[in-house]
């Protein structure tokens, strides 16, 4: 960066003088321009061989560094729309690295972070990826949130052979060798949900509305062919779609209010991610939607987007996940505690995708100190079959699809911001990479282990190839 | 559920004859709700409201407000009352304070539903109006018979208009799923619920079903085609009221722009960033009230309007001065020199303040909507408009009455020759660029409330000013304020047919096709330097 002033300096001198050509005097244009070049050449060697030199030297200084610790990327937007979800996901991982280093770090080094902000940003988010893999040499990534941008990293990851956990639920329709999904798959989450409305809330009427991208559009996809296979009609199913950060929902939660008023129980679907969440749930609220006459159940709101909200009117809508910062167990408890600490913010909420770093980064270890190694494809090997604890009291295990299994939990919003369950499953669900609602994907798997293959067709036993 | 709804609603007769009841059933009932299980809860929330005893209502309505605990242990139940103390919901002895262990009592959505049902039932006499009036609509919802009574006796009591008509549409939602109520009182039910006419009236009517006698059926269904028609007018007048608020919301951002562009022909792509300084100046004023005068907290967007102009203002005037000043005549330089100013203000804002969104609470007089006619009409919405009215009008009269207004119209008219009549037309730029800038600050408090206050606010209204500033005409205000309501309008009224994504692109296209027809606009200033 130092470098930056003099070269630029160095570069604009000539141009400087042919500006000078433009106003001109000729005489003066004349002697000046020999005058120009002539110093800035000079210039120009001196300051040159000044460079080589500073960047022989930082370059071997900077080698030296490598050695000592092992890197771990960080790959969350810290601003833009999406900054609302991922910033504290950015402070888990540093906080996870940071109680690591204190247990003396892996294979004996440190561990040391390196955190990037590709800002909501998607090609951003590749362009960072290959630059942490390539110039940081990092062991393994840890970030994405919306499906987006895990599609934008998957061609880097593929190419440079590296590991990406992917914290957040998704819509499932993929397992690739380098990504490790420990969020959940739509039937450790969206599946679970519609059943527990149909079941408890008898809802008759279907909205699905969704951010307009991958995620809530495979995913409505899939809750269609599942609502169409119990019998739903297509008039009792609504599906909206609106842009990233989108503001002005009027005229949807008046179609909403419409929609639900025709005398059958309707309840929404959520997709909707980011901070367009935040004057969605304003507007319900200025509308008088109740939760006890439309419920809302979301999929991409945790504690974290309620922290920015006034919850007394929303008490009762729905989120699904995988874990909740209510649920009561020791586990729990003691990692509220610590990270509370860690942040010196006593009211620091916790949330599912943070769980899902938490797994994903011990597996990580497990796998690293089993293999004696941090190279890739020794790691990728190891990890199905490794074994981690989640928070709620269970423990969680890597599959060969490189999804992991989790309880699913359904829970109401508090007046204080918090999730209260009202339903649990019994045992860990194990996530499904290939949904089997869909004809396309009823018949694929995922198998690292036995097949080698992201989407394995079990009826033809041909794997489809990176096809996935 | 229903069923459920019914077993308990038929022992609510004993509410209105409240005879002595028997002390163990209610004690055991209280026990129940200490197992924090969802079904044991509904049953002891039947029983007590039931019961006739006089604690009933405050448990079950501490229930609804997470204000009831329970000992798991113990078994005893605690009521948190408004004051802070603590009373035994058994026995309505004052206890000293709640004991660790106990924990709220939790519920879930038809949980709520049951307790919603249970308040109707035993408020319908309540001394106050609007618990009267909620316990009517909460009676209409649920429609169980077993109030039938005590609804009839509260419609012979009532005074009020209002809670009249909601007690007679109450009395008509029983009787139309009455299965032993006449044909006779059906029909009249059937032509209340129909005179009510909104949506719920509609869901109601849908909800008759082959059971009921073929003339109610008849009668049911064209009350749903009747409210429909009606429903469909209003719907289109919400639409119109929708576009009118997006509309004030497009004018609010956009007038400033319309003020800079046309007096000085600078495209100021900072625009959107002056409009997010109000916001956060809203922001910072809030915070200093949220902690030193946490009374005042309703009258911080009045504080924060002159705040977000002087802020902006002052900032327009440093950009004028430092940057814009020397880069007249060459719009391109201007663009890319206020392009690259929009990022190092967002930059700044992001380091100042962090990346995150900032939390700006509505007063209280914002929150909430209300009905006129079969149409909600949020207040936040309605006081942007206003606002928005009031801006554009002082801004006019400004123009209009002022001599600063006089100099600046005769600067956009004709730079040179307001210049020969000893106008100092740069103190004029600096002024208006200043005015414009503050405009953009006042806007910013009015989108905060509706808005996200994040760095990036001024991204999402940039190019809609500038839309509506190319749409109506630059350097006219009134083509500004014309323009604004009709791509509000139109947007909303795309919206229903082609969701919220195609409608925005269905709006840039009519807007590119537009300017072809009418370069400059819908009101195009006329004159000779104007058209040099």
């Amino acid at each position: 960066m130092v470098l930056a002033i003099p070269l630029t300096q160095a570069a604009v001198g000539p141009f400087r003088s042919v500006q000078r050509l433009r106003q001109g005097d000729d005489n003066l244009m004349l002697t000046s321009i020999n005058h120009d070049i002539a110093t800035s050449f000079s210039r120009r060697r001196w300051l040159a061989a000044a460079a080589g030199l500073v960047l022989g030297l930082t370059g071997f200084t900077g080698a030296k560094a490598a050695d000592d610790t092992i890197k771990v990327g960080v790959l969350h937007s810290l601003s833009g729309t999406m900054a609302i979800s991922e910033t504290t996901l950015k402070d888990t991982i540093l906080f996870l690295i940071d109680e690591q280093n204190k247990k003396g770090g892996v294979l004996g080094k440190k561990l040391e972070a390196v955190v990037v902000d590709p800002a909501s940003n998607w090609p951003l988010f590749a362009e960072k990826a290959r630059e942490l893999i390539t110039k940081d040499k990092v062991a393994v990534v840890f970030g994405c949130w919306t499906s987006v941008s895990r599609k934008s990293v998957l061609p880097v990851f593929k190419e440079l052979n590296s590991i990406l956990f992917y914290p957040v639920q998704y819509e499932g329709e993929e397992s690739e060798r380098n990504v490790f999904y420990t969020g959940a798959a739509p039937n450790q989450q969206a599946i679970p949900a519609v059943d527990y409305l149909m079941k408890e809330e008898k809802v008759k009427r279907w909205v699905l509305a969704g951010t307009d991208y991958v995620y809530p559009r495979t995913t409505n996809k899939i809750l269609e062919a599942y609502l169409k296979s119990k019998g739903v009609a297509q008039d009792d199913i609504m599906i909206n779609y609106t842009p990233f950060g989108h503001s002005d929902w009027q005229t949807i939660v008046a179609d909403i209010k419409k929609f639900g008023s025709a005398g059958k129980k309707t309840a929404v679907v959520s997709t909707i991610n980011g901070d367009a969440n935040v004057p969605f749930y304003k507007e319900l609220g200025n509308q008088g939607i109740k939760a006890t006459d439309i419920p809302v159940v979301a999929f991409s709101v945790g504690e974290e987007e309620l922290a920015g909200l006034d919850t007394k009117p929303l008490v009762g809508h729905l989120a699904a996940w995988n874990y909740f910062e209510s649920i009561k167990t020791p586990a729990n408890e003691k990692f509220i505690k610590e990270w509370q600490a860690y942040t010196k913010n006593p009211k620091r909420t916790t949330n599912d995708p943070m769980e899902a770093h938490v797994i994903g980064f011990n597996m990580w270890v497990k796998a690293v100190e089993k293999v004696k190694s941090t190279d890739p494809d020794k790691v990728i090997d190891a990890l199905p079959g490794t074994e981690a604890p989640n928070l709620t009291g269970g423990v969680s295990k890597m599959l060969p699809n490189h999804h992991i299994t989790k309880p699913v939990f359904i829970g109401e919003i508090k007046a204080d911001g918090q999730f209260n369950v009202v339903y649990k499953t019994k045992d860990l669900v194990p996530g499904d990479a290939w949904s089997k609602e869909l004809d396309g994907s009823k018949d694929l798997i995922g198998d690292w282990v036995g097949k080698k293959c992201g989407n394995y067709n079990v009826k033809t036993n041909k794997c489809l190839g990176s096809g996935s | 559920m229903l069923a459920c709804l019914r077993a308990f609603a038929l022992s609510l007769l004993l509410v209105a004859f409240a005879g002595p009841c028997l002390a163990g059933p209610f004690e055991d009932a209280v026990a129940k709700l200490a197992n924090d299980d969802f079904s044991d809860t509904e049953e002891a929330i039947g029983t007590i409201a039931s019961s006739g005893n006089p604690l009933a209502y405050p448990i079950i309505g501490a229930l609804k407000d997470e204000r009831l605990f329970a000992d798991g242990e113990t078994k005893k139940v605690f009521i948190k009352q408004d004051d802070g103390k603590v009373i035994d919901a058994a026995t309505g002895a004052a206890i000293d304070s709640l004991p660790d262990s106990a924990s709220a009592v939790s519920l879930n959505n038809r949980l709520r539903r049951t307790v919603d049902a249970a308040l109707g039932g035993l408020t319908l006499l309540s001394p106050d109006l609007a618990t009267r009036l909620a316990a009517a609509q909460s009676v209409f919802k649920s429609h169980e018979e077993a109030v039938l009574p005590t609804v009839e006796g509260a419609l012979a009591k009532e005074t009020n208009r209002t809670a009249k008509t909601a007690l007679g549409e109450a009395r008509a939602a029983i009787l139309l799923f009455k299965s032993d109520a006449s044909e006779v009182d059906k029909l009249e039910a059937v032509a209340t619920i129909k005179a009510r006419g909104d949506q719920e009236a509609m869901a109601m009517l849908s909800d008759v079903g082959g059971d009921q006698p073929v003339a109610v059926a008849k009668a049911a269904a064209a009350g749903v085609a009747s409210i429909q028609s009606t429903l469909a007018i209003w719907s289109t007048v919400q639409n119109a009221w929708y576009g009118l608020s997006l509309g004030s919301v497009l004018l609010l951002a956009a007038i400033g722009l319309a003020i800079t562009f046309g007096v000085m022909g600078v495209i100021n792509m900072a625009h959107g960033e002056m409009v997010m300084l109000g916001a956060y100046t809203t922001f910072v004023v809030q915070e200093v009230i949220r902690t030193r005068y946490p009374g005042m907290f309703d009258y911080s967007l009045v504080i924060a309007v002159p705040l977000a102009f002087l802020v902006s203002g002052a900032v327009g005037i440093l950009i004028e001065r430092s940057i814009i000043r020397f880069l007249y005549g060459r719009p391109l330089e201007t663009l890319l020199a206020t392009w690259g100013l929009s990022l190092v203000l967002q930059q700044a804002v992001r380091t100042l303040f962090g990346p995150t969104n900032r939390e700006v609470g509505n007063p209280s007089w914002m929150s909430g909507a209300f009905e006129l006619g079969h149409m909600t009409i949020t207040y936040n919405r309605l006081w942007i408009l206003c606002f928005t009215l009031a801006v554009f009008v002082i801004l006019l009269a400004m123009l209009r009455f002022t001599s600063l207004g006089l100099q600046m119209r005769a600067v956009t008219q004709n730079r040179r020759m307001a210049a020969s009549m000893g106008i100092a037309t740069s103190r004029v730029d600096a002024l208006t660029f200043g005015l414009g800038s503050g405009i953009a600050g006042i806007a910013g408090v009015a989108l905060s409330q509706i808005d996200n206050v994040s760095p990036n606010l001024g991204q999402s209204y940039i190019i809609d000013s500038f839309m509506v500033v190319v749409f109506g005409g630059v350097g006219n205000l009134w083509g500004t304020l014309v323009g604004a309501f009709t791509l509000g309008i139109a947007n909303k009224f795309l919206e229903p047919v082609a969701g919220a994504v195609l409608g925005k692109i269905a709006i840039l296209v009519l807007i590119i096709l537009f300017i072809q027809k009418r370069p400059r606009g819908l009101f195009a200033l006329k004159g000779r330097a104007v058209e040099a």
